[in-house]
């Protein structure tokens, strides 16, 4: 059985993603959507911490709220004058995307209910997971190792980088 | 937050907030990943590693799309979806 504080904690840390994602895709200026984003994304990190992922909520915090946020409020600066709202939505998209958003949450809703009914609250003991492991799986060939993705992965980031500049240059 | 995302893809004109959108979908899959991994398979570490890459992938991607809103915006001096239909036909 979990402890009470940790219930609470997990309730305040869904409670503050799903308010935050909701005002992130509903205000009107742009730049709040981007603070808004900002909140979600170190919610996201908090509750890697409390599933004992220490790695992935720091690389959450250092990638998505250092990185991507800072380029989002970049380029809003750069493309929208500050202070002007979007105008009102036409009703007859906003009844599309509502329709399309309710429908998936009662897909997934009804799929989880159903596998999950019997959901064990207490949470399965796991052994940790060290920066020793995570970095010896990263760069490991055999059945548990990484090596490829990451190449992959290295790869895929210096041909962003060139298509960045590429792209994005005065000509 | 999945559902957010779908909502705010669909009914957002502006492209930055298209994009932020789409970063919520990408959050709301990556915490299923982890959740799901600490679950049910508490011992191995998948459902991590593909949140990491991607994580990566999501960081690559926004940078790429952000490059390609500033050239339209310097070209077109705005970034609504309907007003860029100049590469049609």
């Amino acid at each position: 059985m979990e402890s009470v504080g940790s219930i609470i904690m997990y309730v305040v840390i869904a409670l503050s993603i799903i308010t935050f994602s909701v005002l992130a895709v509903t205000t009107r200026k742009i730049l709040r959507a981007a603070t808004y984003l900002l909140f979600t994304l170190f919610a996201t990190a908090a509750m890697y911490f409390t599933l004992d992922y220490e790695f992935l909520g720091a690389v959450q915090i250092a990638v998505y709220a250092g990185g991507i946020v800072v380029l989002f409020v970049f380029s809003i600066l750069l493309t929208s004058h500050p202070g002007d709202n979007s105008e009102k939505l036409a009703s007859k998209r906003r009844d599309l995307g509502l329709l399309a958003a309710i429908a998936m949450l009662c897909v997934s809703g009804y799929s989880l209910v159903k596998q999950f009914l019997t959901f064990t609250d207490a949470v399965p003991a796991m052994n940790d997971v060290t920066m020793d492991k995570i970095g010896t799986s990263l760069l490991s060939t055999g059945y548990d190792g990484y090596l490829l993705p990451f190449e992959a992965i290295s790869v895929l980031l210096l041909a962003c980088i060139i298509g960045g500049i590429v792209v994005a240059r005065k000509d | 937050m999945f559902c957010c995302g779908v909502y705010g893809f669909i009914t957002r004109k502006n492209m930055i907030a298209i994009l932020i959108s789409l970063e919520l979908m990408l959050n709301a899959v990556d915490i299923n990943f982890v959740v799901f991994n600490r679950f049910l398979f508490p011992g191995q570490m998948e459902g991590m590693f593909f949140t990491l890459f991607a994580i990566a992938i999501a960081a690559a991607e926004t940078a790429l799309a952000i490059a390609i809103i500033i050239n339209i915006f310097r070209s077109n001096k705005d970034i609504d979806v309907r007003e860029i239909n100049k590469m049609k036909f």
